[in-house]
């Protein structure tokens, strides 16, 4: 990696109640990168970013950007940029003013001033509203105003809280291919805060997984839903089936363990790991069959249909295991009857490649 | 690096910084010193009132026993109570009123009913003294057995009372959710039995905030009082007012201090009661 | 909300004792006064009657009014009223924005710290300065311990908009601090975020958002100010008239209620000025009300 642009070392807020807002946080991002902190709400992936402008202070620790501590520095000294969740957009000012706002206040040349404002506003394409106020623009307008805004001042870093949960899905959907385009544009590291996880699937070139203050993993896109570290991050991105397993031994490189209904299971791996562990499968990995498959080295059980959900193209279907938890199956459904072809109550064979599932030790 | 921030804190906790804090405090010290000062020495035993000399509670005692200072009370919460009753009545009504109905100039109205509030007191008190004069009422009422004597008093104070009242309950009913009322008919009550049992308890702390708030304005009020009382009637603030203009003496203190905490006790209750309600209540 | 029209008779029960109550006592009083501010004092048998009036004669009290010394007087008021005002707003801004950013648990205490001495009573208040600011009071006391003084302090333009002041501060604390609280914090946030100092954020950003706040508190305080008699009556004497007093000296001592009824209608206007360029500021700054 190169040297990071944003270094989060050992990290942690507490608030004068004792609560823990951030954990002893680590995390470096390298220039350019499109980073998301990822989290439900109330686990401190928004304090984290506030800390990051400066709008908030870590009680411990280093928040080092372009090579600077600045866990400490006022954010009016940070060379960094926010795009509230609520976009904040002054609504005293009319869009040029907003946007010209933090040029004129830091004393940038007039002419120069009026320039970069005209580039930010053709940039989100927003020139001919310039003289518009805020309360005349729709939700959507006010946010490329406070992109602009931001984006005007070239900060190192561009922050992000939430920026499409107040939008409706369309215009959520062409924000989102919008900020991944400006960000190829401009070539400034962005790091957005999201509880979505469809839009940091999506956008972001890497992601922090955040829960209770804490890390759980750092990872891509791809790594995170394929391998996630911990049952946390497996079940936060998308929808897993976990299975809570005994451990009955553990070798250098594989662990052999008991799982609620599916009998004795033996998984290659490296991880450490207690006394118990879960297995985890998504449930497009899963497949359904009526008689008993007869591949070699499936894992396999049998169970009876408790559920059907149709959803157009895909059927969720719910089987109940003599011993185990439910599992989920999502099936792709036959195009000419239009269904999954199973119902309610009836008996039903459940099976996977061992190497769709993934042990997880923590 | 020049500016730093303090571990754990942010730029906008202005609530922690000191010069806030002695202001703060050099604010609330003008703020009650006089107050203060009039309440402690009520208690002192010096006639003239300019050093300490020991505890007492002779100023009550003289204060009770002066009995034009006690008629004078008894007055003035006799006609801060019966004005707060009428005016209670008055704005609640006007409050409904305006909540429920849309009509013609309902702008105009607002302004109108808001114009015994934003007109100087003083031109108020002159105009309600020439009514009087010109109808014959100043000198009507003096013949007229107590409380009736005071009944000049009490119109003009309800004049000036009910439209305050009108606007707390109003703000009151605004948060009254009229599916309540339609869940009340639905379920078979008629229109009078929805009103006092569904819309009557909502507007009851509204209600209660209003009266007190009228209580203290008629009992605080001393312009439009002098200038409509007659010569024979005499409120308590006209005759603090009287008393004052001789001199300071520890009896005012006194029967000062007991209006104080009338007046403390009444206005922490409205503000109980108006602060907004613990959730698990409506 | 229903129409009038459908249910006539709920609306006039409701509508009825009020107005009623409001054009009797109110409204039909401002007329005789009006009407009275119209008259002269009759002249029977060659002398000035002190309670018969010709009515309607004229507008000879109004050009009375504008006479210099009765101008000098309204202009003072005006004047003084201001200077209160302005000192309430500057003693009051710090105060609600320091409530409005004070935690949870002090936030209720010092809203009731300052809205309490408002609802004792007024004269209260007065007698109150009245004890500390006079020759022997404990502030000429206290100045004496270190040799200074004593200072007159009454009777004078000071102790007047000092009780102003003193007298009228929580009517501009309160909608001050209504409009803080209600002030987007991001709004700030964002402009620190933009390189803005704490000063220019609150230049530029804080006082235009909450200037709604600012102008009513300026009119709240502003109107009765202008219109008080009982602040400059005690804490002024002779030497601090206000309009108030004039008005107040026609209808008792002087007798001469056409002129008064003259005067309390000037006051009037100015109030209704006042209020009106309030409505022209308010509906400048409308989109400013977050």
């Amino acid at each position: 990696m190169t040297d990071p642009i944003v270094s989060i070392r050992g990290v942690s807020k507490k608030f004068p109640g004792g609560v823990i807002a951030v954990d002893d946080v680590n995390i470096d991002i390298a220039p350019n990168e499109f980073f998301a902190l990822l989290g439900p709400s109330g686990c401190g992936k928004t304090t984290l970013l506030r800390m990051i402008s400066g709008l908030e202070t870590p009680t411990d620790g280093q928040i080092i950007i372009g090579g600077q501590d600045m866990a400490l520095t006022p954010p009016n000294k940070r060379p960094t940029n926010m795009v509230f969740q609520s976009y904040a957009v002054f609504p005293h000012m009319t869009v040029e003013e907003n946007v010209a706002y933090g040029l004129r206040v830091t004393g940038v040349p007039e002419d120069e001033t009026k320039r970069r404002t005209a580039e930010a506003l053709e940039m989100v394409k927003l020139s001919h509203l310039a003289k518009r106020k805020p309360d005349q623009m729709s939700g959507g307008q006010r946010q490329r105003v406070a992109l602009a805004r931001a984006l005007v001042k070239r900060p190192k870093v561009l922050l992000l809280d939430e920026p499409l949960s107040a939008l409706d899905a369309k215009l959520r959907d062409d924000m989102r291919m919008e900020l991944t385009r400006l960000q190829e544009t401009v070539g400034i590291t962005f790091i957005i805060v999201t509880h979505d996880q469809d839009e940091a699937l999506s956008m972001a070139s890497r992601i922090a997984v955040i829960d209770k203050g804490a890390v759980q993993q750092i990872a891509t896109p791809s790594e995170l839903y394929e391998q996630p570290a911990t049952r946390f991050v497996a079940d936060f991105i998308g929808k897993v089936n976990l299975i809570d397993a005994k451990v009955l031994s553990k070798k250098a490189k594989a662990i052999t363990c008991e799982a609620k209904g599916l009998g004795k299971l033996t998984f290659d791996t490296e991880k450490a790991c207690g006394d118990t562990v879960a297995v985890a499968v998504r449930p497009e990995k899963l497949k359904i069959s009526k008689a008993e498959p007869k591949a070699a080295g499936l894992i396999k059980v049998q169970g009876n249909v408790r559920d059907v959900a149709y959803y157009g193209d895909t059927s969720h279907i719910v089987v109940s295991i003599k011993g185990g938890p439910d599992l989920q199956v999502n099936v792709q459904n036959d195009s000419r009857t239009g269904g999954s072809g199973v119902e309610r109550g009836q008996a039903i064979w459940v099976s996977w490649m061992p190497d769709d599932s993934l042990v997880l030790t923590e | 690096m020049a500016e730093q921030m303090k571990p754990g804190s942010g730029p906008l906790d202005y609530g922690n910084r000191l010069w806030l804090k002695i202001l703060f405090g050099v604010i609330f010290f003008m703020l009650y010193v006089p107050i203060i000062t009039l309440v402690a020495f009520s208690f002192n035993t010096d006639r003239r009132g300019i050093v300490w000399r020991g505890f007492t509670f002779d100023n009550y005692v003289k204060a009770w026993n002066n009995s034009s200072l006690i008629e004078a009370m008894i007055n003035s919460l006799m006609i801060a109570f019966i004005a707060t009753l009428i005016a209670t009545v008055l704005g609640a009504m006007v409050a409904l009123m305006l909540w429920r109905f849309r009509f013609p100039f309902k702008g105009a109205y607002e302004a109108f009913m808001g114009l015994p509030i934003v007109i100087p007191e003083i031109c108020m008190g002159v105009a309600l003294l020439l009514f009087f004069n010109e109808t014959g009422m100043m000198t009507a009422v003096v013949a007229m057995p107590w409380p009736l004597n005071l009944s000049n008093i009490i119109i003009a104070h309800v004049a000036f009372c009910f439209p305050f009242v009108a606007i707390v309950v109003r703000s009151r009913l605004v948060g009254f959710n009229r599916q309540l009322e339609e869940a009340s008919k639905d379920l078979g009550a008629s229109e009078w039995q929805t009103f006092w049992k569904v819309i009557v308890p909502f507007m009851m702390p509204g209600l209660v905030a209003g009266a007190l708030l009228a209580f203290t304005l008629s009992l605080d009020d001393f312009v439009i009082t002098f200038f409509t009382s007659g010569p024979e009637t005499v409120t308590f603030p006209v005759k603090v007012y009287s008393l004052v203009r001789r001199g300071v003496s520890p009896e005012i203190n006194a029967a000062s201090t007991v209006l104080i905490v009338i007046t403390v006790v009444a206005t922490v209750l409205a503000m109980k009661l108006q602060a907004p309600q613990k959730s698990g209540k409506g | 909300m229903d129409n009038w029209k459908d249910n006539r008779s709920v609306f006039w029960t409701l509508a009825g004792p009020g107005t009623f109550w409001l054009l009797v006592f109110f409204i039909l009083p401002l007329g005789f006064l009006f009407v009275m501010s119209f008259s002269d004092k009759a002249i029977i048998n060659g002398e000035v009657s002190i309670t018969e009036y010709d009515y309607l004669t004229g507008i000879s009290n109004y050009i009375r009014s504008v006479d210099t010394l009765y101008l000098t007087i309204i202009w003072k008021s005006i004047w003084v009223s201001a200077l209160a005002t302005v000192l309430c707003l500057l003693t009051a801004y710090p105060i609600a924005f320091g409530i409005c950013f004070a935690s949870e648990k002090w936030k209720p205490l010092l809203l009731l710290l300052v809205v309490l001495p408002f609802w004792i009573n007024l004269l209260i208040r007065t007698y109150a300065l009245i004890a500390v600011f006079r020759s022997q009071g404990y502030v000429n006391l206290a100045l004496g311990a270190v040799g200074l003084g004593p200072y007159d302090m009454l009777y004078n333009n000071f102790a007047v908009i000092f009780g102003l002041v003193y007298v009228y501060m929580p009517f501009m604390v309160l909608p001050l601090y209504a409009t803080i609280e209600r002030l987007d914090k991001s709004y700030l946030e964002a402009s620190l975020d933009l390189g803005a100092s704490q000063f220019t954020t609150f230049l530029k950003v804080t006082i235009p958002l909450t200037m709604p706040g600012i102008i009513t508190g300026v009119i709240l305080v502003f109107i009765p100010c202008l219109g008080s008699f009982l602040t400059p009556d005690l804490l002024g004497g002779a030497n601090a008239i206000m309009i108030g007093n004039v008005i107040e000296r026609q209808f008792k001592a002087a007798n001469d209620w056409p002129f008064g009824a003259a005067l309390s209608f000037m006051l009037m206007y100015a109030t209704f000025a006042a209020l009106m360029l309030r409505a022209f500021l308010a509906k400048r700054s409308a989109g400013v009300d977050v």
